[in-house]
Parts: C-alpha cells; structure tokens; sequence
C-alpha cells in the first residue's frame, strides 16, 4: 500500500490555472520532496491531500482511503503543518496541543504525556504555559510542528515547515521529523531549501505551473544534467562577467564573491578562464569544478525561457 | 461515514470554541451589554407592565446573546490563520458549522436562564409551563446561534466588519417579533411581517410558558424555530463549502 496516492488533480482559480494533472505517489514510510518554484502548485497540491481544497477533477487517497469518500477518516491519519495554519494564539503552548489532542479523540492521559515529551524534544517545556501570543514565530512553528505530531500519525504532511527560521530551530524541526520518519512515519515535504530537500529526500518532484515536470531519486536527477558542470573561480578583484562569455561557456553568474561558470565541457572553459586571467593580468584565489547539484536540475528544469 | 468521528468533531469544536471566544470583547458587547442597554432604555421608567413584557424582553436578550458568538468565530480564526489548520483535523466544514452553533447556544442558554431565574426570583413572575420554557430556550438558543453563524459564513477575514453586518440585521428583527406590541393585539396586514421573523415564535411560546397571550400552539412555535434552524445551518455550510472552492 502506497502512503498517499496523488492521480491526475486539476483545479482552477477562476481563470487561473493551479493544477494541471499533477499525479504521484508516495511510498510507506518514503521521506518525499515536493519542489518547485513559487506559484507552481506545491500548497495546493498539499491543500488537497490534506482535505482543506476540493479538487476540480482527480483523487487521492491517503492511507488507502479515499479522501472525497471518507475524508474525515483520512484526516485522522494524517498530521499537517499548512503553508498559512497558525496555532490558537489565545491558547499556551500546552492547550494547543491538548486541543489537536482531542481532535483526534485521544485520550486526557496520552494527550498530556505526548505534550510534555514533544514540548521538551522541541525546547519549549519552560514556555509551556504561556500564550501563544507572547511567543516568537519561530518558537510558534514549533509548537506548530509539536501539533502535527501529537497524534502520532501515519503520514505527515509538511508546506515549508522551516521557513523564516534560524539554524538552531531548523535543525530542531528537521531533526524531530527525520526521528519519525525513521520510526516509520511517511514524509511528503515542500521546501524551497533545495540543499535541504537534498539530504533529506528519498525522491523529490518537482512541479511547474502545476504539472509534474521532474520525479525520481535526487540523485538520478542529478544525472539527468550531468552534462553540466560548473566551475566555481575567485579572482582577487571585480571583473565584467562579460569577459568570460564564450563559446563553450553557457553562463556566468555571480555567486558571492566568485564566479559561477557553467559548460558542458569543462576542459574548454577553464582554458577560456586562464586566458582572460592572462589578458586582464587577474589573480585566480581559488577554483573548483563541481558536478551538477540539486538546485542546477531545479533552475534548469523550471527554467523561463527569456 | 462514521458517527463517533463526526460527533467528536463537532462537540470539540464547540469546546475550543467556548473556551476562545466566550471571551472575546464583541461578544461581551453585543450579547451582555447590549441587551441590558436595550432593557433600560425600553423599559425601566416607564409605567410597563412587567408581567406583559418580560417573555418579550427575555427573548430580545436571549435572541442577542446566542447571535453574538457565532459571527465572530469564523472570519477571527480566518483572520488568525486558524482556519485553514483546523480544516486539516479529522472535522468537515458540517462540523465546524455545528460546532459553533451548539458553542453560541450554550452561552445564550446560560445566560438567559439567569436572566429568566432573576426575572421569576426578582420580579416574582410564575411559570406556567416549565416544559416550554425549556424547550424555548434550547431550540430558542440554537435557531439564533445559527443565524450568528450563518451570517458569518459569506464574511472575510474582518470581524469587526461583520459584527456590524450582524447588528444591522439583529435590529430590525427586535422590532418586528411582537416585543413591544404583543402579536395578540395586532392587526393585518402589519402582523404578517412578524410571521417572517423567527424571533416572533420565541417571544409566542414564551408568552405561552409565562401565562401570557399567545397566538400559536406551543409545537408550531418550536417547528418554525428548528426549521429557521436548519435552514441557517444548511446555508452556512452551503457558503462556506462554496467559499472554500475558491480558495478560502
Ligand atoms: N486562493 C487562491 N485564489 C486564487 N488563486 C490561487 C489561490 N491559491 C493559489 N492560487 C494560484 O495557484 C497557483 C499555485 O499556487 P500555490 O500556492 O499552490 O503555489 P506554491 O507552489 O505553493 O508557491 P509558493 O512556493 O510561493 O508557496 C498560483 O498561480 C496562485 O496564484
Ligand atoms: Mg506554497
């Protein structure tokens, strides 16, 4: 049995596109990534798993139950952080989760124990009786993460969960979901930390302007490109990236204080790099060639056409 | 279909409901001061007879209490960013609806059974029919809930704007539901406006609960109030449902 089965989901926003056909399916127990750039389609996909948007055409069914015929069933196995889904601020940090509790009809002694345990795993067991209101955003999106869990489910549905947050309680979030994951728990996560979606994903999709455009193992989509490489180079001062433009040197892009050089033949471009060093009398401070990561098949796979 | 889920969504909303928003400051306003206000301004210092009138003043004030919750909860956990979230547990946009009709309910069926205790302790008024009253104040409570709800359900995300938009509407009403002229006195054709209004069958069975005139028997009375009912759950539902397709 599959986690979460997506087929063919549409859905329009008046004359807005949304969901064009979007299908894939997500193993049990699978850490998923669901990628793509802003407006393709992620939190509307997930409004769909998650019950919170009908589709105009298509099904999914979570768990093996099908969400348009038993959709209250099927939500009590899942736990979601929306994309826009606060907690209660009027609530503490306890009552919140007290209150996901009994939604998912557990009962008065599961529903404390779990609270306490989650609020100590995420760091938040000294604020535990303050209101919501009174805390951070980040402090907030990790109760907001603690209510996702409390009901231990099967299937756990992310929209960017680490989004605005500091290192500290990235890791914090990542490392409590990647616990349960562990423990059996199938992740479907959007992110747009594709470095992220890279560690942690056993496959990722990418969609684009509502159409799956990309699904498989991080890494044979990264094969995919292979033809791409980049050569990463620092000269010890500014220079016009125009210089460098060639002929087997497809595009050149500023990348903090070096260069990013992509080529489909590397050889080729680092003998155009050395003779612009020698011609404008450059220092090279440090050179690299990388292979192809995550986020060159993202950029190459959504890319506009200009 | 399964009842037990069902039937928790929706008394849990209800708690998370009572627990939130009884305390919010509109509320207080619109469903404790406000019919106090009225009540002085009415009634105190003039020569009314307070037998005659206090069914009709009892069910202005529960008829503003009940209202007063339901507008609030939606576009507020709209607005706060809850609604979308409370969408993904394991309830429907049905429980939701119930839920905070029976929340509203419950605030107007306390707070009116003190105001008709203090009425019968304070003024020593008699109960005819206990069996009516009570059936009056549940059906009563929930009718007026709904309606609270359902006029939030086409709302946005302002509370304060709809809080108004309920006002505008609960006005009006208090002065066609035979509260200041007994329906009994009335004469065609002004006392067929009053049939429209559900306000009017409450203030009739509580007439009839507190030995006054009345103009219906007692079942017509709570057959038009679970009706209205009805149709003001099924309307929001029918709303929001709608609503939720195009986005939230
Ligand atoms: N409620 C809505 N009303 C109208 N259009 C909408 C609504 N929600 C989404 N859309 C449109 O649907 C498309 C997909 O939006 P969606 O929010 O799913 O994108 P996303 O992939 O989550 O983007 P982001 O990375 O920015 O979160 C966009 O073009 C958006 O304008
Ligand atoms: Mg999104």
């Amino acid at each position: 049995m599959h986690a979460i089965v997506v087929k063919d989901l549409h859905k329009k926003f008046g004359d807005q596109v949304a969901l064009d056909g979007v299908g894939f399916e997500v193993e049990e127990g699978e850490f998923f990534g669901l990628l793509g750039p802003n407006g393709a389609g992620k939190t509307t996909t997930i409004r769909m798993i998650t019950g919170v948007l009908k589709p105009d055409r298509g099904s999914v069914t979570v768990q093996g139950i099908d969400l348009r015929k038993a959709p209250l069933q099927a939500k009590q196995n899942m736990g979601v952080i929306p994309e826009v889904g606060n907690v209660y601020p009027d609530l503490s940090a306890i009552e919140n989760l007290d209150l996901v509790g009994r939604f998912y009809g557990l009962d008065k002694t599961t529903r404390r124990s779990r609270a306490e345990r989650l609020l100590v795993d995420l760091g938040l067991s000294e604020r535990k009786d303050d209101l919501l209101r009174k805390f951070s955003k980040g402090m907030r999106q990790r109760v907001s993460i603690a209510c996702a869990m409390v009901n231990e489910p099967p299937v756990l549905l992310l929209d960017e969960p680490t989004e605005g947050l500091d290192v500290m309680s990235r890791r914090l979030i990542v490392e409590k979901v990647r616990e349960l994951n562990k423990k059996g728990t199938s992740v479907l996560m959007t992110t747009h930390n594709i470095e992220e979606a890279n560690r942690l994903c056993q496959r990722v999709c990418i969609i684009n302007k509502g159409k799956v455009v990309a699904f498989d193992t991080p890494e044979r989509l990264r094969k995919t490109v292979e033809k791409i490489q980049t050569i990463e180079v620092a000269f010890d001062r500014r220079i016009d990236p125009g210089i460098l433009e060639g002929s087997n040197i497809s595009k050149v892009e500023a990348c903090g204080d070096k260069w990013r050089i992509y080529t489909e033949d590397p050889d080729k471009a680092l003998e155009t790099i050395l003779a612009v060093k020698e011609r404008e009398g450059l220092r090279v401070l440090s050179i690299a060639t990388c292979g192809p990561s995550l986020e060159d098949v993202f950029v190459k796979i959504c890319e506009v056409p200009r | 279909m399964s009842y037990d889920i069902f039937a928790r969504a929706v008394w849990v909303t209800a708690q998370k409901d009572m627990r939130i928003y009884y305390r919010k400051a509109p509320v207080f306003i619109f469903g404790l001061i406000l019919p106090t206000f009225l009540f002085l301004a009415f009634f105190v210092g003039r020569e009314l007879d307070v037998e005659l009138y206090f069914p009709g003043f009892l069910a202005m004030s529960l008829f503003f209490t009940s209202s007063s919750v339901g507008p609030l909860i939606v576009p507020w956990e709209k607005q706060a960013g809850t609604f979308e979230r409370l969408l993904t547990y394991p309830v429907s946009i049905a429980t939701i609806v119930l839920g905070d009709v029976i929340a509203g309910a419950i605030f107007g069926i306390i707070i009116s059974s003190i105001v008709g205790t203090v009425g019968v302790l304070l003024l020593g008024l008699s109960v005819e029919s206990m069996a009516i009253l009570i059936l009056a104040f549940v059906l009563g409570n929930i009718c007026f809930a709904a309606l609270g709800v359902a006029l939030s359900a086409p709302a946005g995300r302002v509370p304060a704007n709809i809080m108004m938009l309920a006002a505008l509407v609960r006005f009006p009403l208090i002065f066609i539901s035979g509260i200041f002229v007994p329906i009994s006195e009335m004469t065609s054709p002004g006392v067929y406006i009053t049939y429209v209004s559900p306000l009017t069958y409450l203030v009739d069975a509580l007439n009839q609960a507190m030995g006054q005139a009345y103009v219906f028997a007692w079942y017509v009375d709570m057959l038009v109030l679970g009706g209205f009912a009805l149709a003001f759950i099924i309307s929001a539902r029918y709303v929001l449902t709608r609503k939720s397709l195009k986005g939230l």
